[in-house]
């Protein structure tokens, strides 16, 4: 076998190396990733929250996996999460990353999210970056929703009737899709089944789909400046390289990330109401999670200005509408420089922060 | 890599921090590479409690080393029964002279379930063909290793009483 020039005469490990790289272009794949630069300047730090949604996202797969080897979905599923939780050695540990880990993956999305937005990484050619990430945002509310009735107590059996309540109101299709996803006139054990396959098999696949496209198209384009940024002439920006410079902070943000986690994990050890019973009356101060708050109260709010199945109506259609115009902001701040457009799209996300804060915090208020 | 050896004789001392910076390289990499394994031991610990447990209950329970069958003494001359026995399935057989025998009904070759066999007068495994023998245990034909592990067997008013011999 020829020698190597630079590393003398070849190891095992050079040749196995070698081995390998004939077979799968592992140099070149390797002096691709070696020439990817992350633009360096004061708002950099911002870059780490998609990786810190991403190690979430990881550690809600592992942990699903492990609470799939003792989760029963149907009639056992409450008897079989109180096991996890209070049997089961690291029972509550497991769970409780997985509780935590869903919580602090949406912080970190809606973190991610609008710092992308404020630096209008949504401009081109990145649109296709955007619109995934709201896809992913969708998916990961799917998430929570589907997940929230697994354990099937009290809670999860109310909070589960009134979304697809909220659903049922949707004219023509509506009181259907409620219907499909209920599996029968209430939420039973049925609606489990139907909710676990969505949550286990169905979101993961299509996350896992977008989520491949999503980076794909970062390993494309790359980071996105922020205009002030891209304002300066090119030799006055600066860069550090991904491999290992950024990489190395990346992983160290996950860490930290990781540390926090565990940390909230240990310290509020999610439990477990009493069984759903569907006789039973809504729990006084009944309400639902931090990220589902604003959309409740925008309901609530509406119900009081027009009660009935109108007021529901409308509410839902402004906010598919809002959610809408959030999607849809590329293409109006789509001239790459400042003006109209572009101090269009700041009101826009002045106005969602305010929208969501104030909502949010006047829920919690209101309880 | 640098040479070490070289640069130890060297007199450049610019050459000398090298040396002293490849050490402390060397000894970051160690120490990070040690705490990586500590992160990742801690972190699997609870995983692998998570996995463990049940099995380990299950090896506690499959502790016991006596046990009641209430009623077994109504088995019929000539038949068999099968029951639970220490987490695993155990045979318990009135022969037609009358006596008893009881023995693991693990299979000694690859852990099926046997069988007792009252017209060919046997125990057989249906799995590799493996046959003992009905009132010893003993291993006859085919695969199995070694014997059946026999139980003692004392036969109660209103039921049967099993005991690891």
């Amino acid at each position: 076998m020829a020698k190597s020039k630079s590393l003398g005469p070849d190891t095992m490990g050079t040749r196995f190396y070698k081995w390998l790289d004939e077979r799968l272009a592992l140099s070149t794949m390797a002096g691709f990733l070696s020439k990817k630069t992350v633009p360096q300047h004061k708002h950099s730090h911002w870059y780490y929250w998609g990786g810190i949604t991403l190690t979430f996202l990881i550690v809600q797969f592992i942990t699903g996996i492990l609470l799939l080897i003792y989760y029963k979905p149907g009639p056992d599923a409450f008897e079989s999460v109180r096991f996890i939780t209070y049997e089961l050695e690291f029972g509550w540990f497991i769970r409780g990353l997985h509780h935590w880990s869903a919580n602090l993956m949406l912080l970190a999305l809606f973190i991610h999210m609008f710092s992308v937005f404020f630096m209008r990484a949504y401009r081109r050619p990145r649109e296709f970056g955007w619109w995934t990430g709201v896809l992913l945002l969708l998916i990961t509310l799917g998430f929570a929703f589907s997940g929230y009735l697994l354990p099937f107590d009290e809670l999860s059996y109310f909070a589960t009737k009134i979304g697809l309540d909220v659903a049922e109101s949707l004219p023509l299709i509506g009181p259907a899709l409620a219907a499909i996803a209920r599996g029968g006139t209430d939420v039973t054990y049925l609606t489990i089944q139907r909710f676990f396959t969505l949550h286990i098999i169905v979101l993961p696949l299509i996350i896992l789909g977008i989520l491949t496209i999503h980076l794909v198209l970062i390993l494309k384009h790359g980071n996105a400046s922020p205009p002030s940024e891209e304002a300066k002439p090119k030799n006055k920006r600066k860069e550090i390289k991904f491999f290992w410079d950024f990489f190395v902070k990346d992983i160290t943000m996950w860490l930290l990330a990781l540390n926090f986690l565990i940390l909230v994990t240990i310290l509020f050890p999610p439990q477990l109401g009493s069984p759903a019973d569907p006789l039973a009356p809504a729990p006084e101060g009944i309400h639902p999670e931090w990220y589902f708050m604003s959309q409740y109260q925008f309901l609530k709010i509406f119900g009081n200005i027009l009660p009935g199945a109108i007021g529901e109506f409308i509410s839902i259609g402004l906010m598919a509408c809002a959610l809408l115009l959030w999607a849809i902001v590329p293409l109006i701040d789509n001239t790459g420089k400042a003006g109209k457009r572009a101090k269009a799209a700041t009101y826009i996300g002045l106005l969602s922060i305010v929208i969501l804060v104030v909502l949010t915090a006047w829920a919690y208020l209101a309880i | 890599m640098p040479d070490k050896t070289k640069k130890t004789v060297s007199t450049d001392p610019g050459n000398r921090e090298d040396k002293v910076n490849v050490t402390r390289r060397k000894f970051i990499r160690a120490g990070m590479g040690a705490a990586g394994v500590a992160y990742a031991a801690a972190l699997g610990y609870p995983v692998y409690r998570y996995l463990a447990d049940p099995a380990e209950k299950a090896a506690a329970q499959a502790a016991e080393t006596e046990k009641e069958l209430v009623g077994a003494d109504t088995l019929p001359q000539g038949s068999a029964m099968i029951f639970r026995f220490g987490g695993q399935p155990a045979l318990l057989i009135h022969h037609e002279d009358g006596s008893w025998v009881s023995f693991s009904a693990v299979c000694t070759h690859l852990a099926c379930t046997v069988e007792f066999q009252k017209k060919e007068k046997r125990i057989h495994c249906a799995c590799h063909g493996g046959t003992y023998d009905m009132y010893t245990g003993k291993n006859i034909s085919g695969p199995p290793p070694k014997p059946l592990t026999p139980f003692k067997v004392e036969v109660l008013d209103g039921k049967v009483k099993i005991a690891r011999a």
